[in-house]
């Protein structure tokens, strides 16, 4: 896998992974987060049963480039509203946020509506979110 | 020794592969260059081209294969198996409101199911009222919402819980609900002697897999086998856990790891059960199992039989039980959740088909088929009853019930059944010499080896060393089919709204010196170290509400956090 350290130049990238929410299916989001890891980024793993305020509190002090979360309990427009409300209200709203998990094609819209960058739906390349993570965080840098 | 075949036999066979080596397989090789290099299962096992009897020459039949009904029991528990009694065809299901969930629970009654099966949404899980702030928008979603013994008693409305069996899929709040579904069959005039089912409450897998974990792991354990204990004594047709394999299944691990954890995560119990007092022949028949059904077809029948045979030879020999019940693994199985694909999500019915034959083949008891809709929300009817009739096809049309153990002496499912045993003994001793699985599970080992195998399996299918219809082979670009699955609808904020307003409602009209009353002993009975079931029970009737007690709970016993491994 391509290294990212070499695509961007100065600071690692560093990319926040949370599971929001009560369920405790952590395979997907330990699996993104191995991977990011295995391209030469910063991973902070939150663990499970995140609430949005723990979210972006982690996302504040740790100062990271990207965030991504994972929800597999069906509770993610409830969820993802909340979150996005908060870190537009910590002025963190420049941050990139993807979205991975069990998300029903309808639901898509209302999420891109909440200013959700980007939504990886189950059978999603690696790559491919590595790939977004890096571009997402040179995005911001700029 | 009852050997399959005599010496001269297997020379002879020895020799015809020989020549077949020599003369015959050189052409096909030529003609077909076999499609991949090597080939494994979903466990990493090398499957070889073919097997024959040589693979299981010095087989034992008698030891190792045996008769179904008698030890070791590979070819299953019962003598005549299905042709006696099928399967339990349980779909496990609930969601939104009680009112919703009995609703369905009719719907499936009325198709045909045989069995209940609760699913509880996430608020629940852990243990907390639908008015907690951390239940906002979880309220109803993954499953039913329950607060207090009202919700349960709206679940069984008109469904009588003398004719029916239940499974709960319950774990920390196990001592609650079970509660709660006595308080309402009592409710409904049910005897204790005739409320059947079983409560999940197997906690180590939540620190390994599930993860809806609430206690820290000694206290978890001490709690589920109160509800062990209090079960044997008082409820003969309770099974009182379902010791999972399931959960750590999907969350990644192989077959070989899914057993072996399993198997593991039961002599943790068994042994804390011996040392409370109780003699293992009370309890070990009450003891249930339950695991997942992958798509690897031949991977998870030898599993199964490998499995049976296992727990038989660990109950016999490690723990001295006498009874021949005492010895059987009893168990559920669910097809697969994870082997589904949002992708071209009707062929996901098929995959379910191909798991569920695998499981009935296999030798399990009861039997839950996903619907093809679950990758993206709990089932539609339209969906569940297709997953319904997918196990009554393989009941009443296909013949594959009618014998007992239809692929015992393939050489292939023998030679496959040995390999995956003497793997998942590996493992087994490994957590031994851990000083068993709760200390393993202190120092995460399953949970990394799970994290382990699951980022291969997601390296292997990227690597197209392993395909997925849908996913990275026979890809569709544009899926016309994704867009026309109906899915079920909730009304998440109206299921929220009712169920604090009930939960408002109950709070109004309870007797709350009762309550308090009933928390404040079941405290005192928690701290003494005593069996906390009748005083939880007490709580129930009294209309403490599900948080309220597993709060109570929680101020004694302390919450488990895990360290984030990745």
């Amino acid at each position: 896998m391509e290294r990212t350290s070499d695509i961007l130049k100065g600071k690692r990238i560093k990319v926040l992974v949370a599971k929001l929410g009560l369920d405790g299916h952590d395979r997907g989001a330990k699996v993104v987060a191995r991977a990011l890891k295995d391209a030469g980024m910063e991973v902070i793993y939150t663990g499970i049963r995140q609430t949005p305020e723990m979210v972006v509190e982690a996302a504040m002090q740790e100062d990271v480039d990207v965030i991504g979360v994972s929800i597999l309990s069906g509770a993610h427009l409830s969820l993802m509203e909340r979150l996005m409300k908060l870190l537009k209200e910590n002025k963190m709203n420049d941050i990139p946020v993807f979205l991975g998990g069990t998300i029903p094609l309808p639901d898509i819209p209302k999420l891109k509506e909440l200013g959700i960058d980007e939504i990886f739906l189950p059978g999603t390349p690696l790559h491919t979110i590595v790939e977004y993570t890096v571009k997402a965080a040179n995005r911001r840098r700029k | 020794m009852t050997k399959l075949f005599n010496s001269d036999s297997i020379e002879k066979i020895k020799k015809e592969l020989e020549k077949w080596e020599k003369e015959c397989l050189p052409k096909s090789l030529e003609r077909y260059k076999e499609r991949m290099e090597k080939f494994t299962t979903l466990s990493g096992i090398e499957v070889k081209r073919l097997y024959t009897p040589v693979d299981i020459k010095d087989y034992d039949y008698s030891a190792r294969i045996g008769l179904p009904g008698m030890y070791p029991f590979t070819r299953g528990i019962h003598a005549t198996m299905y042709r006696g009694r099928l399967w339990t065809m349980r779909m496990f299901s609930g969601y939104g409101a009680p009112e919703d969930t009995n609703r369905r629970l009719k719907f499936l009654i009325e198709h045909g199911e045989t069995g209940l099966s609760l699913a509880f949404d996430y608020p629940t899980l852990v243990g907390l009222d639908s008015d907690h702030p951390l239940a906002r928008g979880e309220v109803g979603i993954c499953g039913v919402a329950v607060d207090s013994l009202w919700d349960m008693q709206i679940i069984f409305d008109g469904i009588y819980m003398g004719d029916v069996t239940t499974n709960m899929t319950i774990n920390p709040p196990a001592p609650v609900l079970l509660s709660m579904y006595v308080a309402t069959a009592e409710s409904q005039g049910v005897p204790y002697n005739q409320i059947g089912g079983t409560t999940q409450n197997d906690p180590l897998k939540e620190f390994i897999a599930q993860k809806s974990y609430v206690f820290p792991p000694e206290p978890a354990v001490k709690i589920a086998m109160d509800v062990v204990e209090w079960s044997v004594k008082n409820l003969p047709k309770w099974n009182p856990i379902s010791i999972s394999g399931y959960h750590i299944r999907e969350a990644g691990s192989d077959a070989v790891q899914e057993i072996a954890f399993t198997i593991a995560d039961g002599i943790a119990y068994v042994r804390h059960l011996i040392e409370r007092g109780m003699d293992v022949d009370s309890f070990a028949p009450r003891l249930s199992f339950f695991f997942d059904c992958h798509i690897n077809f031949f991977e998870e029948i030898a599993k199964f039989r490998a499995a049976r045979r296992m727990w038989a030879k660990i109950m016999k020999e490690w723990f001295n039980a006498k009874k021949e019940r005492s010895l059987w693994m009893r168990f559920h199985t669910q097809t697969a959740g994870v082997s589904l694909t949002a992708q071209q999500p009707y062929n996901n019915i098929i995959r379910t088909t191909i798991e569920a034959l695998a499981a009935v083949l296999g030798g399990t008891q009861s039997l839950h088929t996903n619907a093809l809709d679950e990758p993206y929300r709990v089932p539609s009817e339209f969906a569940a009853k297709i997953a319904l009739r997918t196990q009554q096809i393989i009941a009443y049309e296909t013949g594959v019930a009618d014998t007992v153990d239809p692929l015992a002496g393939s050489y292939y499912v023998e030679w496959l059944t040995d390999e995956i045993e003497e793997r998942a003994w590996r493992y087994i001793d490994r957590i031994e010499r851990m000083g068993g699985m709760i200390e393993a599970v202190k120092k995460g080992y399953p949970q990394r080896e799970i994290t382990e195998t699951s980022y291969r399996f997601q390296r292997e299918v990227e690597e197209g060393k392993r395909f997925i219809v849908g996913v990275n082979i026979f890809v569709e670009e544009e899926e016309e089919e994704i867009r026309n699955v109906p899915l079920l609808d909730i009304n998440q904020e109206e299921v929220e709204n009712r169920q604090i307003e009930r939960l408002k409602k109950l709070r109004q009209t309870r007797d709350k010196s009762r309550v308090e009353t009933c928390l404040s002993k079941l405290r005192r009975a928690a701290e003494k170290g005593e069996n906390i079931i009748p005083y939880v029970l007490n709580a129930v009737k009294a209309l403490a509400t599900l948080g309220e007690i597993m709060d109570t709970l929680k101020e004694v016993y302390g919450e488990w956090r895990e360290p984030p491994i990745f």
